[in-house]
């Protein structure tokens, strides 16, 4: 760039895309900075199902604005993006689960978003690989599945093409932020820009140390081609009452039927693994658990298992804003399961509050401001 | 499943000939061996079918040791990865189950290196090794008009094996030239058996144009392919045919042992005078320590095996046989390098990932393999870039595929250990 | 026992018979199919390539299990072989 770039985003995985292209349509001028491929971090290895989550009045907030910016923008996304707007079906194994099922479906219904409620019969026709027996489910129809990678890709491409002044370098790996609006990379080189914008996943905290985000390991499988042997991306209810929610290693039964009509497979989550490597038990709980449910699973042809780490907050929430104390890094990460579906709200809240305009939504559930006190504290435990 | 053998002395992975040649000379000693292979057949690649209808001497000689020995043998069984340290788990074609065994060799041999040119995947175009296994267990060629084309010695083979199975074999193309053939030539001469192998499959395919020099660029047909288009780079020919044969040499097949964690070098299994990878207790031999043909194997497999049991007084003798054939195995890769012609033969709309489609023009661009795989999926389909990693490794240069479990397209069941079943 | 010499199968459900020891790739062959598997982006159908069970060209449907390499399967008695499953491409 040939000068000083109003915006260095560091990282081009959905999140530092979406914000680089928020940035360019707002006419700021963007450098973004990574150490590999576009969309080669955590963006690679996720499900890329674009959910409306209830787990919080915030978190709701920042998946259906974005699900719905999502929606805004499918008519022009590439094929490879892959684009399918399968919806959510969520299944409830027992009457418990199924009281789950009556509760979320008021939630979504007061905020305005549809949902059809299943009996056993109906998850049954639905979907016929399933367990017999189950007591029936949630289909949200909009929600919908696409291929991150390319997405990501397109969001850089898309900025650009409409006159975005952005640039890209895809073998700068970054050393740290030095001083307001500067980085230095590990080649030693030091770049100079407005402010910057550290997008960088679950490696976020190395370059803004005390941040509150850890990483939380997940594996996924992805099988040969099936088409309809799922149609919904389905997800149990039942991880609710498990670990799922907790800080102990879990499972949960999650299958995403690509457009391609393979299998996606899911999902664990662990913390404290920092290796990428596959761990067999792990993963062989995980699938024990999904042919529980689909008994047939099990005999599909498995292609490669996976790994990628999730950026975890306290809170559930994503970090979104200015570090406290200094207006010139900023932070777009710790988005946890969700950075797919959030990334487009992300950056549409981040770029408002930029430029000084009233977010969509309220930005505050995702100031860092919010971890003040903790981020003061000595990082070791 | 309960495991058949929960323990052994050692695990030999692979029944060609480094995998017989490992377990049999194991056995031979009293020690407790399973030996696996993913087909139902004994022998690989180059011997397959000699069970049924023996042949050749070699391979008569070696099974019937083998036979002898008190291996335990498993057909269609694979590794498919690791359960824990040193736990592998295998899977058949039912059943998945998990195996500790004292030591493992490893002898999983190679592959064909294709290399896209426009048309190949039209139907009726298959490996030269390709066509030739697959007539041995039933592909009908009796009477088809076969072109074989490509490089390397096991042409010859395929062309001699396809003539006796009735093919009418219409033409054999080596891409390398007359000269360095002429300069693998005169090395031969430390290898006289080789010399008798070469004349004897020459006089086999008495008839049979042989040209040096020469290499497809492009095949024709609606459904399948109906001829061939060659080039010696000043003339062309254009054969009509049934069938191709066609293959670019052999790449060993190092998804299994870089999974398990040996290093590599260059495009082989690094392994130490004793056939030891960098992995304790993990041995290789074959092809995949460097494309050397059987009596490399033979030699390998045996010395692997033997250190592996700790026999090591055994191994002595052998050293310097393998070591001769391990010259040969480089001789044989400079003289039939792939030719720069055969890396521009791809157009832009030539599918160079068969799995996922990807072609010629929507792989240029990108800089590494990981970055095109995760834009295009190119080796993202079943194969895993079994075929189109080797591919774009001499098109573009990219480095190797990362590997990750499964070794090959497993059941999901597989994948559950059995301690997590119940 | 002795090995039966003749397996019998059905290619898309048309009879035929085949020596022991003949895959399941040879055996559509011998059907005077050439085409195996439609390629996920459109075009004319594949046929096995590698004939070792790596390159999954010959993939087929074999007794109702979808997308199963030919090329590694030995006939047996009654099997049925369907390559005119869209669902298999
Ligand atoms: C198993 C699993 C399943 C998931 N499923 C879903 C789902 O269904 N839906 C959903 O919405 N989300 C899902 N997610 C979450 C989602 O994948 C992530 O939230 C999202 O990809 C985060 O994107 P990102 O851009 O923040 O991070 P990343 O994609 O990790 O991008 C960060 C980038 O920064 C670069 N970088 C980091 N440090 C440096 C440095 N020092 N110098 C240069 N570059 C650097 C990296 O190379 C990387 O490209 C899932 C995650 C996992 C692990
Ligand atoms: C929606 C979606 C669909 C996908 N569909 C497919 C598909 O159809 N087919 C397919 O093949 N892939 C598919 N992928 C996965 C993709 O190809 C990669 O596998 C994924 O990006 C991450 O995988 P990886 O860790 O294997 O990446 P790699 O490119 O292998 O490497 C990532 C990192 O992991 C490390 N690593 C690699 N192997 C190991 C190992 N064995 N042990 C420890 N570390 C290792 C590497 O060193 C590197 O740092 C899909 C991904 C998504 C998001
Ligand atoms: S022909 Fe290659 S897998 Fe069967």
């Amino acid at each position: 760039m040939s000068q000083t770039p109003d915006v260095i985003v560091l990282g081009a995985g959905i999140v530092g895309a979406a914000c680089a292209r928020s940035c360019a349509q707002a006419g700021l001028s963007v450098l973004v900075l990574d150490r590999g491929p576009i969309g080669g971090g955590t963006t690679a290895a996720g499900m890329g199902h674009l959910v409306v989550m209830d787990d919080s009045e915030a978190q709701f907030a920042l998946t259906s604005r974005s699900c719905q910016l999502w929606q805004e923008l499918r008519a022009e996304l590439p094929e490879d993006v892959e684009y399918d707007n399968c919806g959510t079906l969520w299944v409830a194994a027992d009457d418990e689960e199924m009281a789950e099922v009556d509760r979320k479906a008021r939630f979504y219904q007061e905020r305005g978003v549809a949902v059809e409620i299943l009996d056993a019969a109906g998850v049954a026709s639905s979907e016929p690989e399933l367990r017999p027996g189950l007591a029936g489910g949630l289909r949200v129809p909009a929600d919908a599945v696409i291929y991150p990678p390319c997405a990501a890709a397109y969001l850089l491409a898309d900025a650009r093409r409409k006159g975005g002044r952005v640039e890209m370098d895809c073998n700068a790996g970054v050393a740290a932020i030095e001083g307001p609006g500067s980085v230095r990379l590990t080649s030693g080189r030091q770049i100079q820009g407005g402010i910057v914008v550290v997008a960088a996943g679950a490696l976020t905290p190395l370059l803004v140390p005390g941040l509150p985000i850890k990483k939380r390991k997940g594996h996924l499988v992805i099988t040969d081609r099936y088409p309809g042997f799922a149609h919904h991306q389905i997800v149990e209810l039942g991880y609710l009452k498990s670990a799922h929610a907790t800080q102990a290693d879990s499972v949960a039964f999650n299958i995403q039927p690509r457009k391609t009509g393979q299998m996606l497979i899911g999902s664990s989550r662990q913390y404290n693994a920092e290796g990428t490597e596959v761990e067999p038990h792990l993963l062989g709980r995980m699938l024990k658990r999904a042919e529980s449910y689909m008994p047939r699973i099990g005999q599909l042809s498995a292609l490669r298992v996976w790994t990628g780490h999730r950026a975890a907050t306290p809170d559930k929430l994503p970090i979104i804003g200015p570090v406290p104390g200094n207006d010139r890094t900023w932070i777009a990460s710790g988005h946890e399961g969700l950075g797919i579906t959030t990334s487009l709200a992300t950056a549409e809240i981040l770029v408002d509050r930029l430029m000084g305009r009233n977010p969509a939504i309220p930005a505050a559930p995702y100031d860092p401001a919010r971890f003040e006190h903790a981020a003061k504290e000595p990082t070791h435990a | 499943m309960i495991s058949p053998m929960p323990e052994c002395d050692l695990l030999v992975v692979g029944a060609g000939p480094a995998g017989v040649a490992a377990a049999t000379v194991a056995a031979e000693r009293g020690r407790a061996v399973l030996l696996l292979d993913d087909t139902p057949w004994l022998g690989g690649q180059i011997w397959r079918g000699e069970q049924q209808k023996p042949t050749n001497a070699q391979a008569q000689t070696w099974l019937n040791r083998l036979a002898r020995s008190g291996v335990r043998i498993i057909g269609e069984a694979r590794m498919v990865g690791l359960e824990g340290p040193g736990r592998y788990v295998i899977e058949t074609p039912d059943h998945h189950w998990t195996i500790q065994p004292k030591a493992l060799v490893l002898a999983t041999g190679a592959r064909e290196l294709f290399l896209p040119f426009p048309g190949w995947t039209l139907p009726g175009i298959l490996g030269a090794g390709g066509l030739q296994t697959l007539v041995k267990t039933g592909w009908p060629i009796e009477g088809q008009r076969v072109v074989v084309a490509g490089s390397g010695p096991l042409l010859l083979a395929v062309a001699a094996g396809l003539k006796k199975a009735g093919a009418n074999v219409v033409g054999l193309f080596e891409q390398a030239s007359p000269a360095s053939l002429a300069r693998f030539g005169t090395q031969l001469i430390a290898h006289p058996d080789k010399i008798g192998q070469a004349f004897g499959l020459r006089r086999q395919l008495a008839g049979v144009p042989y040209k040096l020099g020469w290499w497809p660029v492009r095949a024709e047909g609606v459904n399948q392919v109906e001829r061939l288009v060659l080039t010696s780079g000043r003339q062309t020919l254009t054969v009509d045919c049934d069938a191709v044969a066609c293959g670019f040499g052999l790449v060993p097949s190092l998804e299994l042992p870089t999974l398990l964690g040996c290093l590599l070098d260059g495009e082989a299994v690094a392994v130490d005078a004793g056939q030891q990878t960098s992995v304790q207790g993990i041995f290789a031999a074959g092809e995949l320590t460097g494309i050397g043909g059987n009596d490399k194997a033979l030699v390998e497999g045996q010395v692997a095996s033997l250190t592996a049991i700790g026999e090591h007084a055994a191994v002595f003798p052998l050293h310097r046989s393998r070591n001769g054939w391990r010259n040969f195995a480089r001789a044989l890769g400079k003289t039939f390098k792939p030719r720069p012609e055969l890396l521009k033969l791809a157009e832009p709309q030539t599918i160079v990932c068969r799995c996922e489609d990807v072609t010629y023009s929507q792989l240029s661009g990108y800089t590494s393999w990981r970055d095109a795989k995760l834009q295009t999926r190119c080796g993202m389909g079943p194969c895993q870039g079994r075929i189109c990693g080797a591919a774009t490794r001499q098109l573009f240069g990219w480095g190797m595929e990362s590997v990750r479990p499964p070794v090959l397209a497993a059941r999901v069941a597989s994948l559950i250990p059995s301690d997590e079943r119940i | 026992m002795p090995e039966p010499e003749v397996i019998n199968v059905t290619v898309n459900g048309q009879r035929l018979s085949v020596p022991a020891g003949t895959v399941a790739a040879s055996a559509v062959a011998r059907a005077g199919l050439v085409g195996f598997r439609a390629p996920v982006r459109g075009g004319p159908a594949r046929g096995p390539l590698c004939g070792m069970g790596i390159c999954f060209e010959c993939r087929i449907m074999i007794n109702g299990q979808p997308q199963v390499r030919s090329c590694q399967v030995i006939c047996r008695e009654g099997m049925e072989l369907r390559t005119d499953d869209l669902a298999n491409a």
